[in-house]
């Protein structure tokens, strides 16, 4: 007989997981836990035939302390912040109340149940149903991953189901403490001051393990303002105090989970901002690796767990009953809250989403572990229970995790009339949607909200400033008013560069700036934001031209070949295009929360188009509006300008400011996010596009005193890199700085003194030479001016 | 609707406001309070920066369209009656048939489905002349669609989506043969935001 070594059930396990990756069929249709839970049943037979006996169980301690955190911690600090709070109210709701109403109706009914006689023979008070329910009652945040990782489902429902998952640990931890303290009183001493502990203990658990974990956030934010120099142990540092704040809670009696939960989500924005991108980088491929292998773990062992002769006890009415029940109730309790939810809720949540959240009530290892401890000297079934538990368990990850993405088409399909939509309804549709985020944002339903209003400017002056390191906050406050530090100087040669260079360049020149920046911007800049200027800042030296997108030639062959293209449309074909390339607006977005993938917003490339066309357009027509106006002729330097422009976030003044610090705001409540999320908004809004053209060419600044309309199209949101303009939208491109309103009315002065273009928006600057047609406008205009 | 908000007595008209737009006081207050919040200089009107201001719409594709809509022709400022005119037409529908201006007497309230329609229409038809031509459709084509997509491929899809709706083959779309072509839709609550109170 020979033993089984821990080390060959990890070695099985890796190679297992790695066979199960390759093949992606099956995952797509059995989600990987339920798998590995199969895969866990044949390696404890393989187990219990060699050593008759279950020589490796989860153990509560093992599933605890050593594979549930970095699960929780993974959780925590991927979570989407803003998303998270903006729906904290729901979350909390289902996460008490439902977790609340879950453990009450299935302990109650299976009592009830037992005293009608269901189930035989039992030894088991109500307190123990109680505690039982308690037990099992809690959405586990581990199989909930696991199961929406195969299904996209849309981000409201997905935050929802998970961020319950996450906070109702809070009130597990205190309903099963409170309910096993009072099994061991016995029934007779429960009265109403035990009761009133108990909920008193819930807001000390709940509030206390937030706080811990809070606090360590806190530290760590700290920590790595400070590691400068020592950046090769950074992630060390965030998972160790990432692990710390899990076991101080757990030493105070506090909710762990809890506490690791708000440790990452707390900590998240800063050590992002703070650390190296390679610190960064490798935080997060940990944090992956770790919680992919904890949980690939867990449900291994929650199969090989169940292969133990010793453990099993049946009880046919008390299995079939709780697993009635806690679908029932769980859909019960759903369908309820929600329907109170929707009437305090601007986006109702649908009818679909409700049961796709009923059904998403999985139950996981923490529902197994925590029937593990409990104790048998108090709890005669205690066997029972675990069995039950490891039932429910199984019945939910893997019967559940296999039908969820075939319900979730079923239902989407069964109540989108299949009729086929006319084009003008597809626009049509779309058109609504954007419309309805718009008048949401000019309404103020979501945006304006108070209390984040006030959380952020708290947030930016308090805790960015000892938390966030200071050339980090530098560079945030730099960035966005990097466009007013033109240089003149600077400005000037850089066009006599581009001029030095030909005039093809500028017709290549999509990151024309890169230049700019190079001469512009000091080194710690790029020392501090390498991971946001990530495809800027490698190439110091001269602008290779395969650094630059080679966006003009392929826009030539994509024109031609569309040339073609179009001749071959069809009616199927155009309806397809429209799908396709309709912008999917801002509620469409959907967050992947995935154990394999980082998020990478896709989204982000749809924003910043949108955004630089908008501005664009914006640009244009205040240009037609602008025609006419008496130019000027002083040769001031706006400088002085731009000195009130250094505005501290969040004040203004002015308009112009306003606007800075609502972008601002929205830098901020965006970069909260995930780290997901995060690089994307970072990167748009703080990649510094620089269009020196305007500068240069519009010698003459005068500073716009009157109140015109502000076309703000802040340069440094532009991130031409990203996007691939078609000929058409070459052809419309301002790429120039005149955006500035004070510049703006300058610069169509000149030109129209000079020119003698037609007040066409398209000549936004200059009158294009005869040589080029797309290019970025500005250069050539600041040649001939000067 | 009819509580009494000793705030509503800020907001000049409040009551017509209220009876026209059939918003509540709670939700006139705060829609008040939003527009002073826009409006930074504190003029009492709100003109293009002002709605610039809020930085999610350049986020938009057809953000500045919708900027556009609350300004009325010819005007540059928008007031809080306009301001509120224009948010009436998506408050949710009213369902008491009493409100719907069945009667003759009442006019057709902005939040009934023909209302909401003409808004959407009037997105399109900028000229206000009451068809949507081939070049305008285009032009909102260009701003939803993403910048892949090339000027041949946007004819073909204004050409194909005039031929779908253009019944009177009048090369544009007019009102009814838009309101037509959306019969399916559920515009009530597609285009319907609750309001804050």
């Amino acid at each position: 007989m020979f033993q089984i070594s821990t080390k060959r059930i990890h070695l099985v396990v890796f190679f297992l997981l790695s066979v199960i990756e390759a093949n992606h069929h099956v995952t797509n249709i059995i989600p990987e836990s339920a798998l590995l839970i199969c895969f866990g049943f044949i390696l404890g037979g393989i187990i219990w035939g060699a050593d008759k006996a279950q020589t490796f169980t989860l153990t509560p301690t093992v599933f605890f302390f050593y594979l549930l955190p970095q699960v929780i911690l993974d959780a925590g600090y991927s979570m989407p912040n803003k998303l998270f709070f903006s729906n904290m109210g729901a979350i909390l709701v289902y996460a008490v109340i439902g977790t609340c109403w879950n453990a009450a109706s299935l302990g109650l009914s299976l009592w009830g149940c037992h005293m009608g006689g269901a189930m035989g023979d039992l030894d088991i008070g109500l307190l123990q149903y109680l505690l039982f329910g308690s037990l099992i009652a809690a959405v586990d945040p581990v199989a909930v991953i696991a199961v929406f990782e195969q299904v996209h489902v849309n981000e409201v429902l997905f935050i929802m189901v998970f961020g319950e998952s996450l906070l109702n640990d809070g009130v597990t931890v205190v309903l099963f403490n409170v309910f096993d303290a009072f099994v061991s009183l016995g029934g007779a001493k429960i009265n109403a001051v035990e009761i009133i502990k108990g909920i008193i203990s819930f807001f000390v658990v709940a509030f206390g393990g937030s706080l811990v974990g809070f606090v360590f956030g806190l530290l760590i934010s700290l920590l790595t303002r400070c590691t400068k120099n020592i950046q090769i142990i950074e992630p060390g540092f965030v998972f160790v105090l990432g692990y710390l704040a899990y076991l101080t809670a757990e030493m105070l009696s506090l909710s762990a989970i809890l506490s690791i939960v708000f440790c990452g989500m707390c900590c998240q924005k800063y050590i992002n901002s703070n650390m190296d991108e390679n610190s960064v980088n490798t935080v997060r491929y940990a944090m992956k690796v770790f919680a992919n292998g904890s949980e690939t773990i867990i449900f291994v062992f929650l199969g090989i767990s169940a292969i133990d002769k010793t453990l099993w006890v049946w009880n046919t009415g008390f299995i079939l009953l709780t697993l009635l029940f806690v679908i029932v109730y769980r859909f019960i309790g759903v369908f309820f809250l929600t329907w109170i939810l929707n009437k305090f809720r601007l986006v109702p949540l649908e009818v679909i989403d409700q049961v796709i959240m009923s059904y998403g009530g999985l139950r996981g290892a923490v529902a197994y572990g925590l029937a593990m401890m409990l104790d048998e000297n108090k709890i005669k079934e205690k066997n029972l229970m675990v069995c039950t538990t490891l039932i429910v368990v199984y019945f939910t990850v893997i019967i559940q995790g296999i039908t969820m993405k075939p319900l979730v088409t079923w239902l989407k399909v069964r109540r989108a009339a299949v009729s086929e939509l006319t084009l003008i309804e597809k626009v049509q549709n779309k058109v609504f949607d954007h419309m309805l985020v718009a008048i949401e944002d000019i309404s103020g339903q979501i945006g304006h909200n108070y209390m984040r209003d006030k959380w952020n400017y708290f947030e930016e002056k308090w805790m960015s400033r000892v938390l966030m390191k200071p050339s980090a906050r530098k560079n945030r406050d730099r960035l966005f008013k990097v466009f007013h530090q033109l240089n003149l100087k600077d400005a000037m040669s850089y066009v006599a560069e581009g001029e030095h260079q030909g005039s093809l360049e500028f017709v290549r020149n999509k990151n024309a700036f890169i230049d700019f920046k190079k001469k512009n911007i000091d080194d710690d800049y790029y020392e501090v934001m390498p991971d946001i200027m990530a495809d800027m800042s490698d190439d110091h030296s001269e602008m290779s031209s395969d650094r630059r997108d080679p966006v003009p030639s392929v826009s030539l062959e994509m024109h031609e070949q569309n040339m073609k293209a179009v001749r071959e449309s069809e009616d199927i074909n155009t309806h397809h295009l429209l799908q396709q390339h309709l912008y999917r607006g801002r509620k469409q977005h959907r967050h992947r929360y995935s154990r394999s993938h980082f998020d990478v917003n896709k989204d982000e490339g749809e924003v910043q188009e949108v955004f630089q066309r908008t501005m664009r357009s914006r640009l244009e027509s205040f240009k037609s509006a602008k025609m006419g106006v008496a130019p000027p002729k002083t040769l001031s330097k706006h400088p002085k300008k731009e000195q009130q422009q250094k505005t501290s976030n969040g004040k203004s003044l002015d308009k112009t400011r306003s606007y800075y610090s609502g972008d601002e705001d929205f830098e901020f409540s965006e970069g909260d996010s995930a780290s997901g999320f995060d690089p994307s908004y970072n990167a748009m809004s703080v990649r510094v596009t620089y269009r020196a053209g305007a500068g240069i060419e519009n010698l003459g600044f005068m500073p716009d005193l009157d109140h015109a309309p502000s076309v703000q199209l802040p340069p440094w949101l532009e991130d031409s890199s990203s996007v691939v303009p078609s000929q058409r939208a070459q052809v419309h491109l301002p790429w120039s700085h005149s955006s500035l309103r004070r510049l703006a009315p300058l610069q169509t002065s000149t030109r129209s003194t000079d020119s003698d273009d037609p007040p066409n928006a398209q000549q936004i600057d200059l009158p294009p030479p005869p040589t080029e047609t797309t290019h970025p406008g500005g250069h050539r205009g600041t040649q001939e001016n000067i | 609707m009819g509580s009494s908000s000793s705030s509503t007595e800020r907001i000049p008209d409040a009551q017509e406001l209220m009876q026209e737009t059939g918003f509540s006081a709670a939700h006139l207050v705060r829609l008040y309070e939003r527009f002073e919040f826009l409006d930074k200089d504190d003029r009492g009107e709100l003109r293009l920066d002002d709605f610039e201001a809020v930085s999610e719409l350049a986020m938009n594709p057809i953000g500045d369209r919708i900027i556009g809509a609350f300004f009325s022709p010819g005007r540059e400022t928008v007031d809080f009656p306009s301001f509120v005119r224009i948010l009436a037409h998506f408050r949710p529908t009213d369902t008491n048939r009493t409100r719907n201006g069945r009667n003759g007497a009442q006019p057709e309230p902005a939040n009934s489905r023909t209302s909401k329609l003409k808004f959407a229409f009037q997105l399109y038809d900028q000229d206000r002349d009451g068809k949507v031509s081939r070049e305008e459709l285009l032009q909102v084509l260009r701003m939803m669609l993403e910048m892949q997509v090339t000027e041949e491929q946007l004819q073909s899809i204004a050409e194909r989506a005039i031929q779908e709706a253009d019944l009177d083959r009048d090369d544009a779309i007019s009102f009814d043969e838009f309101k037509k072509s959306l019969e399916k839709v559920d515009i009530e609550h597609k285009m319907s935001v609750r309001f804050l109170e």
